[in-house]
Protein backbone atom coordinates (compact mmCIF):
# COMPACT_ATOMS: atom_id res chain seq x y z
CA UNK A 1 0.00 0.00 0.00
CA UNK A 2 2.58 2.48 0.61
CA UNK A 3 5.96 2.60 -0.98
CA UNK A 4 7.65 1.81 2.49
CA UNK A 5 7.17 -1.80 1.08
CA UNK A 6 10.30 -1.81 -1.36
CA UNK A 7 11.43 -5.30 -1.29
CA UNK A 8 10.44 -7.84 -3.64
CA UNK A 9 11.71 -10.83 -4.10
CA UNK A 10 11.02 -12.25 -8.23
CA UNK A 11 12.59 -15.45 -7.67
CA UNK A 12 10.04 -17.27 -10.27
CA UNK A 13 7.72 -19.94 -9.28
CA UNK A 14 7.93 -18.75 -5.65
CA UNK A 15 4.50 -16.97 -3.63
CA UNK A 16 5.93 -14.56 -1.00
CA UNK A 17 3.26 -14.43 2.09
CA UNK A 18 1.01 -12.06 2.44
CA UNK A 19 0.98 -10.13 5.71
CA UNK A 20 -2.04 -8.04 6.57
CA UNK A 21 -0.98 -5.39 9.22
CA UNK A 22 -3.76 -3.32 10.73
CA UNK A 23 -5.00 -1.26 13.31
CA UNK A 24 -8.01 -1.62 15.54
CA UNK A 25 -11.32 0.70 15.08
CA UNK A 26 -10.45 3.20 17.60
CA UNK A 27 -6.84 3.82 17.37
CA UNK A 28 -5.19 6.30 15.71
CA UNK A 29 -1.34 5.54 15.97
CA UNK A 30 0.60 4.76 13.06
CA UNK A 31 4.01 4.65 14.16
CA UNK A 32 3.50 0.51 15.49
CA UNK A 33 2.46 -0.36 11.73
CA UNK A 34 5.15 1.45 9.99
CA UNK A 35 7.57 -0.57 11.90
CA UNK A 36 5.91 -3.49 11.95
CA UNK A 37 5.20 -3.05 7.90
CA UNK A 38 9.20 -2.07 8.04
CA UNK A 39 10.12 -5.76 9.86
CA UNK A 40 7.82 -7.82 8.19
CA UNK A 41 8.72 -6.28 4.41
CA UNK A 42 12.65 -7.35 5.28
CA UNK A 43 11.61 -10.82 6.62
CA UNK A 44 10.29 -11.35 2.86
CA UNK A 45 6.41 -11.27 3.58
CA UNK A 46 4.45 -8.95 1.06
CA UNK A 47 2.59 -6.59 3.23
CA UNK A 48 -0.64 -4.68 2.89
CA UNK A 49 -0.76 -1.75 6.01
CA UNK A 50 -4.57 -0.93 6.00
CA UNK A 51 -3.45 1.89 8.19
CA UNK A 52 -4.68 3.28 11.55
CA UNK A 53 -8.60 3.16 12.70
CA UNK A 54 -9.60 -0.03 10.67
CA UNK A 55 -13.45 -0.61 11.17
CA UNK A 56 -13.85 -3.90 11.71
CA UNK A 57 -16.06 -4.17 8.54
CA UNK A 58 -13.28 -2.77 6.27
CA UNK A 59 -10.70 -5.30 7.99
CA UNK A 60 -12.75 -8.51 7.53
CA UNK A 61 -13.55 -7.48 3.69
CA UNK A 62 -9.60 -6.81 3.38
CA UNK A 63 -9.03 -10.12 4.71
CA UNK A 64 -11.60 -12.08 2.60
CA UNK A 65 -10.38 -10.16 -0.55
CA UNK A 66 -6.52 -10.60 0.11
CA UNK A 67 -6.51 -14.09 1.82
CA UNK A 68 -3.42 -13.26 4.00
CA UNK A 69 -1.44 -16.17 5.22
CA UNK A 70 -1.44 -13.71 8.45
CA UNK A 71 -3.13 -10.52 10.11
CA UNK A 72 -1.37 -8.64 12.56
CA UNK A 73 -3.16 -6.20 14.79
CA UNK A 74 -1.35 -3.87 16.31
CA UNK A 75 -2.79 -1.10 18.90
CA UNK A 76 -0.96 1.08 21.09
CA UNK A 77 -3.93 3.49 22.72
CA UNK A 78 -5.37 1.31 25.73
CA UNK A 79 -8.88 0.01 23.97
CA UNK A 80 -6.79 -2.76 22.15
CA UNK A 81 -8.68 -5.39 24.63
CA UNK A 82 -12.03 -3.89 23.39
CA UNK A 83 -11.31 -3.36 19.74
CA UNK A 84 -8.86 -6.23 18.94
CA UNK A 85 -11.20 -9.28 20.75
CA UNK A 86 -14.62 -7.30 19.20
CA UNK A 87 -12.77 -7.64 15.71
CA UNK A 88 -11.55 -10.79 16.07
CA UNK A 89 -14.85 -12.35 16.90
CA UNK A 90 -16.27 -10.21 13.85
CA UNK A 91 -13.42 -12.06 11.73
CA UNK A 92 -13.91 -15.76 12.98
CA UNK A 93 -17.50 -15.18 12.77
CA UNK A 94 -16.55 -15.76 8.83
CA UNK A 95 -15.97 -19.66 7.76
CA UNK A 96 -13.57 -18.44 4.75
CA UNK A 97 -11.45 -16.99 7.98
CA UNK A 98 -12.04 -19.20 10.83
CA UNK A 99 -8.22 -20.77 9.97
CA UNK A 100 -6.58 -17.54 9.69
CA UNK A 101 -3.83 -17.02 11.97
CA UNK A 102 -4.22 -13.33 13.89
CA UNK A 103 -2.25 -11.93 16.68
CA UNK A 104 -2.67 -8.55 18.66
CA UNK A 105 0.20 -6.40 20.09
CA UNK A 106 1.13 -3.24 22.03
CA UNK A 107 0.02 -1.41 24.69
CA UNK A 108 -3.60 -3.34 25.17
CA UNK A 109 -4.91 -1.96 27.86
CA UNK A 110 -5.19 1.30 29.46
CA UNK A 111 -3.78 0.39 32.88
CA UNK A 112 -0.44 -1.44 32.10
CA UNK A 113 -0.41 -4.80 31.64
CA UNK A 114 -3.45 -6.46 30.51
CA UNK A 115 -5.54 -8.82 33.70
CA UNK A 116 -5.22 -12.37 33.05
CA UNK A 117 -9.12 -12.55 32.10
CA UNK A 118 -8.37 -9.58 29.41
CA UNK A 119 -5.79 -11.44 28.02
CA UNK A 120 -7.92 -14.73 28.13
CA UNK A 121 -10.95 -13.05 26.65
CA UNK A 122 -8.43 -11.79 23.43
CA UNK A 123 -7.61 -15.48 23.15
CA UNK A 124 -11.10 -16.77 23.32
CA UNK A 125 -12.14 -14.17 21.12
CA UNK A 126 -9.98 -16.16 18.33
CA UNK A 127 -6.39 -14.23 18.49
CA UNK A 128 -3.46 -17.07 17.83
CA UNK A 129 -1.29 -14.70 20.19
CA UNK A 130 -1.00 -11.85 21.90
CA UNK A 131 2.68 -9.71 22.55
CA UNK A 132 2.05 -7.03 25.16
CA UNK A 133 5.19 -4.33 24.75
CA UNK A 134 8.47 -5.39 26.18
CA UNK A 135 11.79 -5.67 25.23
CA UNK A 136 11.13 -9.55 24.33
CA UNK A 137 7.99 -8.90 22.32
CA UNK A 138 9.33 -9.21 18.94
CA UNK A 139 11.58 -12.20 19.54
CA UNK A 140 8.12 -13.76 20.47
CA UNK A 141 6.75 -12.82 17.33
CA UNK A 142 9.59 -13.38 15.18
CA UNK A 143 9.60 -17.21 16.56
CA UNK A 144 5.62 -17.56 16.11
CA UNK A 145 5.84 -15.70 12.48
CA UNK A 146 9.19 -18.88 11.85
CA UNK A 147 6.56 -21.25 13.07
CA UNK A 148 4.02 -20.26 10.43
CA UNK A 149 2.74 -23.28 8.61
CA UNK A 150 2.93 -20.60 5.56
CA UNK A 151 3.48 -22.01 2.18
CA UNK A 152 6.41 -18.89 1.80
CA UNK A 153 8.48 -20.53 3.73
CA UNK A 154 8.98 -23.86 1.95
CA UNK B 1 -30.52 28.29 31.82
CA UNK B 2 -31.74 30.93 29.58
CA UNK B 3 -29.62 30.90 26.57
CA UNK B 4 -27.81 27.96 24.79
CA UNK B 5 -25.01 29.34 25.88
CA UNK B 6 -24.54 30.00 29.78
CA UNK B 7 -23.83 33.23 30.48
CA UNK B 8 -19.83 33.85 31.45
CA UNK B 9 -20.27 36.61 33.92
CA UNK B 10 -17.12 38.28 34.65
CA UNK B 11 -14.59 35.50 33.38
CA UNK B 12 -12.32 35.64 30.61
CA UNK B 13 -11.33 32.96 27.85
CA UNK B 14 -7.99 31.31 28.13
CA UNK B 15 -6.32 33.85 25.79
CA UNK B 16 -6.89 36.94 27.61
CA UNK B 17 -5.68 34.06 30.78
CA UNK B 18 -2.34 33.28 29.13
CA UNK B 19 -1.87 37.20 27.51
CA UNK B 20 -2.38 38.27 31.37
CA UNK B 21 0.04 35.61 32.59
CA UNK B 22 2.84 36.12 30.18
CA UNK B 23 2.26 40.05 31.03
CA UNK B 24 3.03 38.96 34.71
CA UNK B 25 6.23 36.95 33.42
CA UNK B 26 4.12 33.16 34.02
CA UNK B 27 4.42 30.10 32.05
CA UNK B 28 1.08 28.67 32.06
CA UNK B 29 1.34 24.78 31.81
CA UNK B 30 -1.57 22.58 31.17
CA UNK B 31 -1.97 18.15 31.81
CA UNK B 32 -3.42 16.45 29.11
CA UNK B 33 -6.27 14.46 31.05
CA UNK B 34 -9.48 12.40 30.39
CA UNK B 35 -11.22 10.14 32.65
CA UNK B 36 -14.66 8.15 31.52
CA UNK B 37 -16.23 9.49 34.87
CA UNK B 38 -17.33 12.42 35.88
CA UNK B 39 -16.59 12.46 39.00
CA UNK B 40 -12.74 11.14 38.22
CA UNK B 41 -12.52 14.33 35.33
CA UNK B 42 -13.85 16.92 37.99
CA UNK B 43 -11.28 15.72 40.71
CA UNK B 44 -8.94 15.68 38.50
CA UNK B 45 -10.03 19.64 36.92
CA UNK B 46 -9.45 20.42 40.90
CA UNK B 47 -6.10 18.92 41.60
CA UNK B 48 -4.86 20.68 38.48
CA UNK B 49 -6.41 24.26 39.67
CA UNK B 50 -4.35 23.81 43.32
CA UNK B 51 -1.20 22.74 41.75
CA UNK B 52 1.18 25.24 42.60
CA UNK B 53 1.41 26.54 39.14
CA UNK B 54 -0.23 28.99 36.65
CA UNK B 55 -2.87 26.23 35.30
CA UNK B 56 -5.03 25.78 32.67
CA UNK B 57 -7.64 22.82 33.19
CA UNK B 58 -7.88 20.10 30.59
CA UNK B 59 -10.60 17.78 29.36
CA UNK B 60 -9.35 15.05 26.91
CA UNK B 61 -11.74 13.40 25.30
CA UNK B 62 -11.51 9.23 24.38
CA UNK B 63 -11.21 7.81 21.86
CA UNK B 64 -14.48 6.39 20.54
CA UNK B 65 -15.73 9.73 20.94
CA UNK B 66 -13.00 11.32 18.43
CA UNK B 67 -13.92 8.78 16.19
CA UNK B 68 -17.48 9.52 16.70
CA UNK B 69 -18.40 5.83 17.66
CA UNK B 70 -20.87 7.13 19.97
CA UNK B 71 -22.63 3.39 20.40
CA UNK B 72 -18.99 1.69 21.78
CA UNK B 73 -18.85 4.87 24.24
CA UNK B 74 -22.21 4.40 25.59
CA UNK B 75 -21.34 0.53 26.16
CA UNK B 76 -17.80 1.39 27.61
CA UNK B 77 -19.51 3.67 30.04
CA UNK B 78 -22.78 1.38 30.90
CA UNK B 79 -20.24 -1.74 31.40
CA UNK B 80 -18.22 0.65 33.37
CA UNK B 81 -15.46 0.23 31.24
CA UNK B 82 -12.41 2.38 31.94
CA UNK B 83 -11.78 4.57 28.81
CA UNK B 84 -9.01 6.74 27.67
CA UNK B 85 -10.75 9.84 28.26
CA UNK B 86 -14.06 11.96 28.67
CA UNK B 87 -16.38 10.75 26.71
CA UNK B 88 -17.92 14.40 26.48
CA UNK B 89 -20.79 13.45 23.67
CA UNK B 90 -21.94 10.42 25.62
CA UNK B 91 -22.30 12.30 29.29
CA UNK B 92 -25.63 14.33 29.75
CA UNK B 93 -24.63 18.14 29.22
CA UNK B 94 -25.85 18.72 32.94
CA UNK B 95 -23.31 16.40 33.91
CA UNK B 96 -20.64 18.28 31.97
CA UNK B 97 -21.44 21.23 33.25
CA UNK B 98 -21.21 20.27 36.86
CA UNK B 99 -18.07 19.09 36.56
CA UNK B 100 -16.76 22.80 35.60
CA UNK B 101 -19.17 24.24 37.65
CA UNK B 102 -17.64 26.33 40.19
CA UNK B 103 -14.10 25.01 38.87
CA UNK B 104 -13.71 26.44 35.94
CA UNK B 105 -13.52 30.33 36.62
CA UNK B 106 -11.20 33.24 35.42
CA UNK B 107 -8.49 31.88 37.42
CA UNK B 108 -8.77 28.54 35.68
CA UNK B 109 -9.68 28.45 32.20
CA UNK B 110 -10.55 24.61 30.94
CA UNK B 111 -9.62 23.06 27.08
CA UNK B 112 -11.23 20.48 25.75
CA UNK B 113 -8.57 17.81 23.73
CA UNK B 114 -9.77 15.58 21.21
CA UNK B 115 -7.93 14.47 17.81
CA UNK B 116 -11.04 14.32 15.92
CA UNK B 117 -10.86 14.91 11.49
CA UNK B 118 -15.37 14.79 12.31
CA UNK B 119 -15.89 16.80 15.44
CA UNK B 120 -18.96 18.24 15.02
CA UNK B 121 -20.20 16.24 17.83
CA UNK B 122 -18.03 17.36 19.81
CA UNK B 123 -18.03 21.25 19.55
CA UNK B 124 -21.85 20.72 19.90
CA UNK B 125 -21.63 19.03 23.31
CA UNK B 126 -18.35 21.44 24.94
CA UNK B 127 -20.35 24.56 23.39
CA UNK B 128 -23.69 23.48 24.65
CA UNK B 129 -21.64 22.41 28.17
CA UNK B 130 -20.50 26.26 27.65
CA UNK B 131 -17.31 25.16 27.42
CA UNK B 132 -14.93 27.86 24.63
CA UNK B 133 -11.46 26.26 24.19
CA UNK B 134 -10.41 23.39 22.13
CA UNK B 135 -7.73 22.63 19.45
CA UNK B 136 -6.92 20.54 16.45
CA UNK B 137 -7.20 21.38 12.62
CA UNK B 138 -8.49 20.31 9.07
CA UNK B 139 -4.75 18.66 8.45
CA UNK B 140 -3.25 17.94 12.08
CA UNK B 141 -6.42 16.16 12.78
CA UNK B 142 -7.02 14.02 10.01
CA UNK B 143 -3.62 12.96 8.19
CA UNK B 144 -1.95 11.45 11.27
CA UNK B 145 -4.95 9.81 12.29
CA UNK B 146 -7.67 7.46 11.01
CA UNK B 147 -9.23 7.57 7.59
CA UNK B 148 -11.37 10.74 7.26
CA UNK B 149 -10.65 12.21 3.39
CA UNK B 150 -8.86 15.13 4.12
CA UNK B 151 -11.88 17.01 2.09
CA UNK B 152 -13.88 16.45 4.50
CA UNK B 153 -12.27 16.99 7.15
CA UNK B 154 -11.32 20.26 5.77
CA UNK B 155 -15.64 20.74 5.53
CA UNK B 156 -15.83 19.91 9.07
CA UNK B 157 -13.14 22.23 10.25
CA UNK B 158 -14.39 24.95 8.29
CA UNK B 159 -18.17 24.49 9.54
CA UNK B 160 -17.01 23.70 13.19
CA UNK B 161 -14.64 26.70 13.34
CA UNK B 162 -17.45 28.50 12.02
CA UNK B 163 -19.66 27.88 14.54
CA UNK B 164 -17.03 28.04 17.41
CA UNK B 165 -16.22 31.82 16.25
CA UNK B 166 -19.71 33.13 16.29
CA UNK B 167 -19.66 31.98 20.39
CA UNK B 168 -18.23 35.47 21.18
CA UNK B 169 -22.30 36.86 20.26
CA UNK B 170 -23.48 34.73 23.17
CA UNK B 171 -20.66 35.51 25.21
CA UNK B 172 -18.15 37.91 26.66
CA UNK B 173 -15.89 35.31 26.41
CA UNK B 174 -13.53 35.49 22.65
CA UNK B 175 -13.43 31.73 21.90
CA UNK B 176 -10.03 30.25 21.77
CA UNK B 177 -8.90 27.54 19.06
CA UNK B 178 -5.54 25.73 18.98
CA UNK B 179 -3.78 24.58 16.01
CA UNK B 180 -2.60 21.39 16.68
CA UNK B 181 -0.46 21.89 13.50
CA UNK B 182 2.97 21.64 15.06
CA UNK B 183 3.07 18.18 15.89
CA UNK B 184 1.94 15.62 13.01
CA UNK B 185 2.06 12.54 14.12
CA UNK B 186 4.63 13.78 16.91
CA UNK B 187 8.31 12.77 15.93
CA UNK B 188 10.12 12.96 12.59
CA UNK B 189 8.45 15.58 10.84
CA UNK B 190 10.98 18.35 10.56
CA UNK B 191 10.88 21.61 12.05
CA UNK B 192 9.77 23.73 9.24
CA UNK B 193 7.05 21.80 8.14
CA UNK B 194 5.50 21.83 11.55
CA UNK B 195 5.57 25.59 11.99
CA UNK B 196 3.96 25.59 8.36
CA UNK B 197 1.45 23.64 9.39
CA UNK B 198 0.87 25.34 12.55
CA UNK B 199 0.43 28.99 10.92
CA UNK B 200 -1.49 27.79 7.94
CA UNK B 201 -4.03 26.23 10.40
CA UNK B 202 -4.16 29.42 12.28
CA UNK B 203 -4.74 31.02 8.86
CA UNK B 204 -7.34 28.90 8.34
CA UNK B 205 -9.06 29.20 11.61
CA UNK B 206 -8.55 33.07 11.23
CA UNK B 207 -10.89 32.67 7.50
CA UNK B 208 -13.82 31.69 9.81
CA UNK B 209 -13.89 34.16 12.09
CA UNK B 210 -11.52 32.94 14.83
CA UNK B 211 -9.49 36.13 16.85
CA UNK B 212 -8.27 34.41 19.55
CA UNK B 213 -5.83 31.38 18.26
CA UNK B 214 -3.07 29.36 19.64
CA UNK B 215 0.07 27.74 17.58
CA UNK B 216 1.77 24.87 18.82
CA UNK B 217 4.92 23.33 18.41
CA UNK B 218 5.96 19.96 19.59
CA UNK B 219 9.41 19.87 21.08
CA UNK B 220 11.50 17.52 18.97
CA UNK B 221 15.03 16.31 19.12
CA UNK B 222 17.17 18.93 19.12
CA UNK B 223 17.05 22.09 21.50
CA UNK B 224 18.70 24.32 19.28
CA UNK B 225 16.62 23.42 16.58
CA UNK B 226 13.58 23.72 18.49
CA UNK B 227 14.29 27.30 19.27
CA UNK B 228 15.18 28.36 15.96
CA UNK B 229 11.74 26.85 14.71
CA UNK B 230 9.60 28.55 17.73
CA UNK B 231 10.94 31.86 16.87
CA UNK B 232 10.41 30.90 13.25
CA UNK B 233 6.68 30.42 13.91
CA UNK B 234 6.22 33.66 15.94
CA UNK B 235 7.65 35.72 13.11
CA UNK B 236 5.49 34.34 10.62
CA UNK B 237 2.65 34.19 12.95
CA UNK B 238 3.56 38.34 13.59
CA UNK B 239 3.65 38.76 9.67
CA UNK B 240 0.56 36.59 8.81
CA UNK B 241 -1.78 37.20 11.65
CA UNK B 242 -1.67 40.80 12.51
CA UNK B 243 -5.23 40.97 12.75
CA UNK B 244 -6.17 38.19 15.73
CA UNK B 245 -4.73 37.59 19.09
CA UNK B 246 -2.27 34.73 19.40
CA UNK B 247 0.11 32.81 21.99
CA UNK B 248 2.57 29.86 21.35
CA UNK B 249 1.84 26.43 23.15
CA UNK B 250 4.94 23.91 23.69
CA UNK B 251 4.08 20.17 24.07
CA UNK B 252 6.73 18.23 25.58
CA UNK B 253 8.35 15.62 23.51
CA UNK B 254 5.36 13.91 21.56
CA UNK B 255 7.69 10.45 20.49
CA UNK B 256 8.52 7.68 22.37
CA UNK B 257 8.86 9.13 25.59
CA UNK B 258 11.91 8.41 27.88
CA UNK B 259 10.98 5.70 30.05
CA UNK B 260 12.78 6.56 33.40
CA UNK B 261 11.70 8.93 35.61
CA UNK B 262 14.66 11.15 35.82
CA UNK B 263 14.74 11.09 31.70
CA UNK B 264 10.90 12.22 31.71
CA UNK B 265 11.56 14.88 34.38
CA UNK B 266 14.73 16.33 32.36
CA UNK B 267 12.97 16.15 28.75
CA UNK B 268 10.32 18.18 30.66
CA UNK B 269 12.67 20.32 31.59
CA UNK B 270 14.20 21.19 28.13
CA UNK B 271 10.97 21.91 27.26
CA UNK B 272 10.18 24.56 29.91
CA UNK B 273 13.50 25.95 28.73
CA UNK B 274 12.50 26.20 25.31
CA UNK B 275 9.58 27.67 26.21
CA UNK B 276 11.64 30.37 28.71
CA UNK B 277 13.79 31.43 25.76
CA UNK B 278 11.44 31.37 22.90
CA UNK B 279 8.94 33.66 24.53
CA UNK B 280 6.43 30.80 24.34
CA UNK B 281 3.69 31.56 26.61
CA UNK B 282 1.93 28.03 27.30
CA UNK B 283 3.31 24.64 27.50
CA UNK B 284 1.53 21.03 27.84
CA UNK B 285 3.49 18.54 30.27
CA UNK B 286 4.22 14.90 30.42
CA UNK B 287 4.59 12.80 32.61
CA UNK B 288 6.79 10.15 34.25
CA UNK B 289 3.82 7.36 33.17
CA UNK B 290 4.17 8.16 29.50
CA UNK B 291 5.99 5.86 28.11
CA UNK B 292 3.84 3.01 30.53
CA UNK B 293 0.64 4.27 30.47
CA UNK B 294 -2.05 7.06 31.19
CA UNK B 295 -1.05 9.32 34.01
CA UNK B 296 -2.62 9.41 37.06
CA UNK B 297 -4.20 13.01 38.81
CA UNK B 298 -0.88 12.70 41.22
CA UNK B 299 1.50 12.19 38.52
CA UNK B 300 0.08 15.11 36.36
CA UNK B 301 0.12 17.23 39.45
CA UNK B 302 3.78 16.57 39.98
CA UNK B 303 4.88 17.17 36.41
CA UNK B 304 2.85 20.41 36.46
CA UNK B 305 4.46 21.57 39.79
CA UNK B 306 8.40 20.77 38.27
CA UNK B 307 7.36 22.74 34.77
CA UNK B 308 6.12 25.66 37.13
CA UNK B 309 9.09 25.32 39.41
CA UNK B 310 11.48 24.79 36.61
CA UNK B 311 10.41 28.21 34.82
CA UNK B 312 10.79 30.62 37.59
CA UNK B 313 14.68 29.51 37.96
CA UNK B 314 14.25 30.34 33.78
CA UNK B 315 15.12 33.80 33.19
CA UNK B 316 12.71 35.16 30.84
CA UNK B 317 14.94 37.72 29.44
CA UNK B 318 12.47 39.13 26.45
CA UNK B 319 13.84 37.91 22.79
CA UNK B 320 13.08 40.62 20.59
CA UNK B 321 10.38 39.41 18.09
CA UNK B 322 12.62 38.64 15.49
CA UNK B 323 16.28 37.78 16.70
CA UNK B 324 17.23 34.51 15.82
CA UNK B 325 14.34 33.79 13.62
CA UNK B 326 16.62 34.54 10.38
CA UNK B 327 17.28 30.96 9.97
CA UNK B 328 17.29 27.92 7.58
CA UNK B 329 13.69 26.97 9.46
CA UNK B 330 12.61 29.86 9.12
CA UNK B 331 13.48 30.00 5.19
CA UNK B 332 11.88 27.04 4.60
CA UNK B 333 8.00 27.22 6.28
CA UNK B 334 7.91 30.27 4.75
CA UNK B 335 8.76 28.79 1.14
CA UNK B 336 5.94 26.27 1.94
CA UNK B 337 3.59 28.53 3.50
CA UNK B 338 3.88 31.02 0.23
CA UNK B 339 3.50 27.96 -2.07
CA UNK B 340 0.49 26.94 -0.39
CA UNK B 341 -1.27 30.30 -0.07
CA UNK B 342 -0.35 30.98 -4.17
CA UNK B 343 -1.96 28.15 -4.95
CA UNK B 344 -5.63 30.08 -4.66
CA UNK B 345 -7.48 32.64 -2.80
CA UNK B 346 -9.45 29.75 -0.23
CA UNK B 347 -7.00 28.32 2.62
CA UNK B 348 -8.90 25.38 2.65
CA UNK B 349 -9.14 24.58 -0.85
CA UNK B 350 -5.13 25.71 -1.10
CA UNK B 351 -4.44 22.75 1.75
CA UNK B 352 -5.85 20.09 -0.24
CA UNK B 353 -4.69 21.02 -3.49
CA UNK B 354 -1.06 21.71 -1.71
CA UNK B 355 -1.32 17.54 -0.08
CA UNK B 356 -2.54 16.45 -3.51
CA UNK B 357 0.77 17.80 -5.66
CA UNK B 358 3.19 17.37 -2.55
CA UNK B 359 3.79 21.00 -1.81
CA UNK B 360 2.82 19.65 2.25
CA UNK B 361 3.72 15.77 2.59
CA UNK B 362 4.16 14.48 5.99
CA UNK B 363 7.42 11.82 6.05
CA UNK B 364 5.91 8.40 7.10
CA UNK B 365 2.57 9.52 7.30
CA UNK B 366 -0.07 6.39 6.06
CA UNK B 367 -2.80 8.50 5.20
CA UNK B 368 -4.00 7.95 1.45
CA UNK B 369 -3.84 11.76 0.89
CA UNK B 370 -0.59 12.04 2.27
CA UNK B 371 2.04 11.53 -1.31
CA UNK B 372 4.15 10.25 1.13
CA UNK B 373 7.22 10.99 -0.80
CA UNK B 374 9.08 12.70 2.02
CA UNK B 375 11.55 10.73 4.52
CA UNK B 376 13.56 12.59 7.11
CA UNK B 377 15.80 11.30 9.48
CA UNK B 378 18.05 12.23 12.61
CA UNK B 379 21.10 13.58 11.99
CA UNK B 380 24.36 12.61 14.54
CA UNK B 381 23.81 16.67 16.11
CA UNK B 382 20.24 14.93 16.87
CA UNK B 383 18.79 17.29 14.73
CA UNK B 384 15.90 16.61 12.19
CA UNK B 385 16.65 17.04 8.47
CA UNK B 386 15.53 15.85 5.18
CA UNK B 387 16.39 12.59 3.46
CA UNK B 388 14.15 13.57 0.65
CA UNK B 389 12.45 16.47 0.38
CA UNK B 390 9.95 15.31 -2.86
CA UNK B 391 8.09 17.62 -4.27
CA UNK B 392 8.00 19.83 -1.08
CA UNK B 393 8.16 23.79 -2.60
CA UNK B 394 12.27 23.87 -0.86
CA UNK B 395 14.83 21.95 -2.96
CA UNK B 396 16.18 25.10 -3.42
CA UNK B 397 16.97 25.38 0.36
CA UNK B 398 17.83 22.22 1.24
CA UNK B 399 20.55 19.92 0.32
CA UNK B 400 18.79 16.47 1.08
CA UNK B 401 21.09 13.66 2.25
CA UNK B 402 19.74 10.80 -0.11
CA UNK B 403 19.59 8.85 3.07
CA UNK B 404 15.91 7.66 2.38
CA UNK B 405 16.36 3.82 2.67
CA UNK B 406 14.72 3.60 5.66
CA UNK B 407 14.73 -0.09 7.29
CA UNK B 408 12.73 -1.81 10.63
CA UNK B 409 15.97 -1.26 12.36
CA UNK B 410 16.44 2.25 11.26
CA UNK B 411 13.36 3.67 11.76
CA UNK B 412 13.13 2.26 15.20
CA UNK B 413 16.28 3.51 16.47
CA UNK B 414 14.98 7.12 15.28
CA UNK B 415 12.11 6.80 16.78
CA UNK B 416 13.82 6.05 20.26
CA UNK B 417 16.52 8.19 19.70
CA UNK B 418 15.32 10.75 22.29
CA UNK B 419 14.47 7.94 24.42
CA UNK B 420 17.53 6.34 24.50
CA UNK B 421 19.12 9.66 24.88
CA UNK B 422 16.98 11.10 27.89
CA UNK B 423 17.22 7.75 29.52
CA UNK B 424 21.29 7.31 29.95
CA UNK B 425 22.20 9.04 33.16
CA UNK B 426 24.39 11.85 32.15
CA UNK B 427 25.04 15.15 32.74
CA UNK B 428 25.04 16.44 29.18
CA UNK B 429 22.53 16.79 26.77
CA UNK B 430 23.33 18.56 23.32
Amino acid sequence: MSELTTARDDTPGRRRATVVVSGVASDAHTWNLVFLELLLSELGFDVANLGACVPDELLVRECLERRPDLLVLSSVNGHGHIDGARAARALRDRSALAALPVVIGGKLGVAGSLTAAQRDELLAAGCDAVYEDSVDAITAFRSFLSALPSRAFR
Amino acid sequence: MTGAVPAAGGRIGLGEFVRRAADAGELVVQPRMGFSSSTAMRAGLLAVKAAPATTVGTITLDSYTRLGDLGAAARAVSAGEDLNGYPIATHPVRTTRAVIDGVRDTAFPVQVRHGSADPRHIFAALVAAGLDATEGGPVSYCLPYGRVPLDESVRNWAHCSELFARLREYSPVEPNLETFGGCMLGQLCPPSQLVALSVLEALFFRRYGVRSIAVSYAQQTNPRQDQEAVRALRRLCAELLPDVTWHVVIYTYMGLFPATPHGARRILTHAVELARTTGAERLIVKTVAEAHRIPTIAENVEALTHAAATAHTVSTTAVPEHEGSDSQTYAEARALVEAVLDSGPDIGRSLLHSFKSGYLDIPYCLHPDNLGRTRSYVDTDGALRWADTGLLPIGHLVRASGRSRVTAAGLMEALSSVRRRYDTVREEVP
